[in-house]
């Protein structure tokens, strides 16, 4: 199987891809998205990478899957995979299909999810919260921009069984994109889900990873060996086992709607200097089907403000004057708004950098040692004109604050410019699974005929 | 006595999704990892100290194969918050570079 990428969007060499499809692959499989650029692309269906590099990744891989005839399947569609970043991804495969003259089946499968489908597991008692979770209701529900389930292998097995050539999946599971075709060819689970693990960040598990690029795995009965085409890469079996410990909490166990693997006994020799076989890794059925949900909301509108002291007196006082500054706008804030705008409506914070901006209630250090201090001013509101009313009102206090050292009018801080507007900012909401009654319900299918520029819709 | 980061290739922080964030120490050889391993100077009580942490909030392994140690740990803000100050978690590691290993 070939993984051309770790995320589509983020590039290859076209070089890899060639010499990767001379290894005749069975398939291609590559994962477009992820949390982990943060909520705001659930949150808005905006895509992390810039369009038109998706377009670039998308099109050599349908190209290639084509000229082999191999199903080509990606997940989590224009990152978040909500139905607007499926739609726009699915547009994308259709023009690409014009323009290259490509035939296929082309299967589009939904993950985001029915609000009174999720309100009514919830009264069933079968939304169960992960750890840590925030508390998750039917407000939770209401308030969210998009909820996705993240799928596992079983609605792109059903869509390649409906005969779809190029599965375009909404929110998946990283490795259920690879490891659907090779379990639904009775390969043991063990093997079939370590190599997905392995193949869904593309070439990150190579010694020596210069840009993102393609890996190549061999399934087989009692193994799977792992090798990037590239023949300036390669994996050892150090670099493959560390791989398993990227953005996982626990690297011997990894969770899916199905089961657990678990690589405790997992096994990494060397084929080549550039191969690596695995052996020993284990697939445990869970007793109950989970689907995982990821939700988005709006956490309101926020204007921000950069500016910096190097004032010595100010420095020593920092905490004291971020304190007093906050009273301050408070103040002021009331006085223009009134009772249109109660203290819980909005949230005014300041960051601290030379102190703990970067580490928050984390950080050890206590004692300063910069001789100047950044600071970013936050004002998140219900609509962006409060937000910026807010911003201004800090601009002004904040650059005549007194302190007890001076007298006369200070000038206090160093804007370099005026606030920004961010715009709606997001927050996850959800860290729960649901217990569906089987795998497909919530994934429904779209099938779509496609010749050229010509397309017609299937009953699915 | 060594720091940690001057025997480690890598120390490096990352989200392990939205809530949690993970750490992991890794290493160039079996012998500089089994003498960090050994030593016990890194440890679930030792992490979860540097930040100030109960140590049963603190998930702590040694992954033999990978020659690496592994800690995750929930995240002060979840991922994107207002609060939150790393999105990608990736700043978060400098308070384990100075832990002495004998």
């Amino acid at each position: 199987m070939l993984s051309p990428t770790g995320v589509a969007g983020s590039g290859f060499q076209e070089s890899s891809f060639e010499r990767a499809l001379e290894q005749r692959p069975h398939f291609i499989g590559c994962d477009a998205g992820s949390t982990d650029p943060g909520p705001e692309y659930l949150g808005s269906g905006r895509t992390a990478f810039p369009l038109d590099a998706i377009r670039r990744d998308l099109r050599l891989m349908l190209a290639g899957a084509r000229r082999l005839k191999i199903p080509l399947v990606i997940g989590s569609a224009g990152t978040a995979g909500a139905d607007v970043q499926l739609e726009l991804v699915a547009q994308m495969v259709k023009e690409i299909a014009a323009a290259e003259q490509l035939r296929f089946r082309l299967a589009l499968i939904h993950a985001e999810q029915d609000r009174a489908y999720l309100a009514r597991r919830l009264r069933e008692n079968r939304v169960k919260p992960l750890n840590p979770a925030p508390a998750f209701g039917a407000d939770t529900i209401a308030r969210s921009e998009h909820i996705v389930g993240m799928m596992g292998a079983e609605p792109v097995q059903r869509a390649l069984e409906a005969g779809a050539d190029v599965v375009i999946a909404g929110r998946a599971s990283d490795t259920a994109i690879f490891a659907a075709i090779p379990l639904a060819r009775g390969f043991p689970a063990g093997m079939a889900w370590h190599a997905a693990k392995i193949l869904e960040c593309g070439a990150a598990a190579v010694v020596n990873r210069k840009t993102p690029d393609c890996m190549f795995a061999w399934v087989r009965q009692d193994h799977f060996v792992v090798e990037a085409p590239d023949p300036a890469l390669r994996c050892t079996p150090q670099s493959i086992a560390a791989h398993s410990l990227y953005e996982n909490a626990d690297p011997f166990r990894l969770v899916e709607c199905s089961g657990t693997l678990d690589l405790t006994d997992s096994n990494y020799e060397a084929v080549s200097s550039r191969a690596v076989k695995v052996t020993g890794s284990r697939f445990v059925p869970a007793e109950r089907y989970t689907v995982k949900l990821e939700g988005a909301e709006k956490a309101g509108y926020q204007s921000v403000l950069i500016g910096s002291v190097r004032d010595p007196f100010i420095i020593r006082q920092i905490d004291d004057w971020t304190a007093r500054l906050t009273e301050r706008i408070r103040a002021r804030v009331n006085m223009v708004f009134g009772d249109r705008l109660k203290p819980a409506d909005y949230v005014f914070s300041i960051r601290i950098y030379g102190k703990n901006g970067t580490m928050g209630p984390l950080e050890p250090v206590r004692e300063m040692r910069a001789h100047e201090l950044a600071l970013l001013f936050e004002a998140t509101a219900a609509t962006q004109e409060i937000a910026n009313t807010i911003a201004g009102i800090t601009r002004h206090q904040a650059l005549h604050l007194p302190i007890p050292e001076w007298s006369g009018l200070i000038t206090a801080v160093a804007f370099p410019f005026n606030h920004l507007e961010r715009g709606a900012v997001y927050r996850f909401n959800v860290n729960h699974v649901v217990e569906p009654d089987d795998p497909y319900e919530m994934f429904p299918m779209d099938l779509v005929e496609i010749d050229g520029a010509a397309f017609r819709a299937l009953a699915a | 006595m060594s720091a940690l980061a001057q025997l480690a290739r890598l120390i490096r922080s990352k989200n392990a999704g939205p809530f949690e964030l993970t750490f992991d120490i890794m290493f160039e050889d079996a012998a500089t990892y089994e003498r960090v391993k050994r030593s016990g100077a890194v440890s679930r009580e030792v992490v979860a100290a540097r930040y100030s942490l109960p140590p049963e909030k603190v998930k702590f392994f040694y992954c033999d194969h990978a020659l690496a140690i592994k800690a995750s740990i929930p995240r002060p803000a979840t991922q994107g918050d207002l609060a939150d100050s790393d999105g990608h978690g990736g700043q978060q590691y400098a308070p384990l570079m100075d832990i002495e290993i004998p």
